[in-house]
């Protein structure tokens, strides 16, 4: 009788207005049967970590054009790890360079794709990474 | 270790009542003995729920009466339970209320949790009713209900809830729709949300007039079809609650003060009625009954081969039986 579903915090942190690569992103992942708690735009590294405990989520995806990426997201990483959830998997889409993306996979971002990813990829990434854990 | 998980959660920890939630959310087996143990501490909460058409601002009127309740004299601690449906096909959803709840970020007496329906229909997911009772026996002394905004069968959350808020905004029809039965009988209070829209007053015109037909009447719930009425045990219950309409604007906050202190009234007005226990004995015994039936059925499936069952099937599909003659084969 028991259901899990994978459930999936989408986020945009920062100040960039363009939401529409999130919403791509959240409805692709609906289709795939996963469960999407979308927050909106100009979410502060707190805010998503607060969403992200109080709906138990197994992945935050975060969109990101302002790059301001090294400077949010380990924020993120940081208070998700003070909040206990550092088993929650991060997955980066929108415009990070080249030369960033090691640092970020180095700080624990488990994914990271820039425009033209196909969501399939993104989702059977999900899926992959999360399948470790069981 | 040391601390169990029931003590975990009512000690007010954030982490172990969110997984807690998704447990109960999937029904694990585990989550069941942990609610029995729970459910002691149940039944202080006000269960609030608030339901109407998509779009009629529900998701931005629950962020404004909960700011209104942390900003109180005598704050209270708010939990909300933000449900939004599922795909038929795929079983995947996308929760989209708190994007309308962003206020309510950092207070740490304020717990969102969104909720996907997961197939159930009447505007509720299966398990809403036993996170509330997780919120409740977590001290919260608010839950807020919002159901998926479907409109005209959404009538489980008046079980659920000891009040219920029904949502209506300008524009979304005429006094058939509010005369047709279901969601409007349900409410405790009306809220015309988006008052400043053009239309407004044509609205809560016609919202008036359909109360004032339908009040005083007497809450009889249906249940499988069949009338239960709320026995009538005290002389006088003269005062009936009438469903008052109230205007707001959801956006700027006009009128949601108001809300909150009607509200309140009709916390009190159940309470001093005795219509409080009432509802919450007819809550919990339909409760009882929906567990004892799904519960007898699952047994009951578990002692049937897959194969007769199939084969039951597949004879209803060739149209070589009927559905009631099958389940009189799986009886005997």
């Amino acid at each position: 009788m028991s259901e899990r579903r994978i459930r999936v915090l989408v986020a945009k942190p920062g100040l960039d207005g363009h939401d529409r690569g999130a919403k791509v992103f959240a409805r692709a992942l609906r289709d795939a049967g996963m469960e999407v708690i979308y927050t909106g735009l100009r979410q502060t590294p707190e805010m998503i970590a607060e969403a992200a405990l109080q709906e138990d989520v197994d992945v935050v995806g975060l969109s990101m054009l302002s790059g301001a990426h090294m400077v949010l997201i380990p924020r993120i990483l940081e208070l998700l790890k003070s909040n206990g959830q550092e088993h929650v998997r991060i997955f980066v889409g929108g415009i990070i360079p080249d030369e960033d993306a090691p640092k970020l996979k180095k700080i624990g971002v488990a994914g990271i794709y820039g425009p033209g990813a196909p969501t399939s990829t993104i989702i059977e990434d999900i899926r992959l990474s999360l399948a470790s854990d069981k | 270790m040391g601390k169990s998980i029931a003590e975990s959660i009512l000690s007010g920890e954030r982490l172990a009542l969110a997984h807690f939630l998704t447990e109960v959310e999937n029904n694990s087996p585990q989550s069941r003995l942990i609610l029995d143990e729970l459910f002691h501490q149940t039944g202080k909460a006000h269960i609030i729920g608030i339901t109407g058409s998509p779009g009629t601002g529900k998701s931005t009127l629950v962020n404004q009466m909960t700011l209104r309740y942390r900003a109180a004299a005598e704050p209270k601690r708010v939990a909300i339970v933000a449900v939004d449906p599922s795909s038929p096909f795929t079983g995947g959803a996308v929760l989209g209320d708190r994007v309308r709840m962003r206020d309510l970020a950092g207070d740490p007496d304020v717990f969102i949790r969104s909720m996907a329906s997961r197939g159930s229909l009447g505007g509720l997911a299966r398990a809403t009713a036993a996170l509330v009772q997780v919120f409740d026996a977590a001290g919260f002394d608010l839950v807020l209900i919002e159901t998926v905004g479907a409109g005209q069968t959404e009538v489980d959350i008046a079980r659920l809830a000891h009040t219920t808020l029904v949502v209506e905004a300008p524009g979304l029809g005429d006094e058939v729709q509010a005369i047709k039965a279901g969601i409007l009988e349900i409410a405790d209070i009306l809220v015309l949300n988006k008052a400043d829209l053009p239309g407004a007053k044509n609205t809560e015109r016609a919202l008036k007039s359909m109360l004032g037909l339908a009040h005083p009447v007497e809450k009889i719930f249906r249940h499988h079809g069949e009338g239960m009425l709320i026995p009538e045990n005290e002389p006088a219950s003269t005062d009936q609650w009438v469903p008052p309409i109230l205007c707001t604007i959801s956006t700027d906050g006009t009128g949601v003060g108001e809300l909150v202190t009607a509200i309140g009234q009709h916390a009190e007005h159940l309470r001093q009625s005795g219509e409080w226990d009432r509802r919450e004995k007819f809550r919990l015994e339909a409760e009882l009954e929906a567990l004892l039936t799904e519960t007898i059925v699952t047994q009951f499936r578990a002692r049937i081969p897959d194969q007769l069952y199939n084969e039951l099937v597949d004879r209803l599909v060739q149209r070589t039986l009927s559905p009631w003659e099958a389940v009189k084969a799986l009886l005997e």
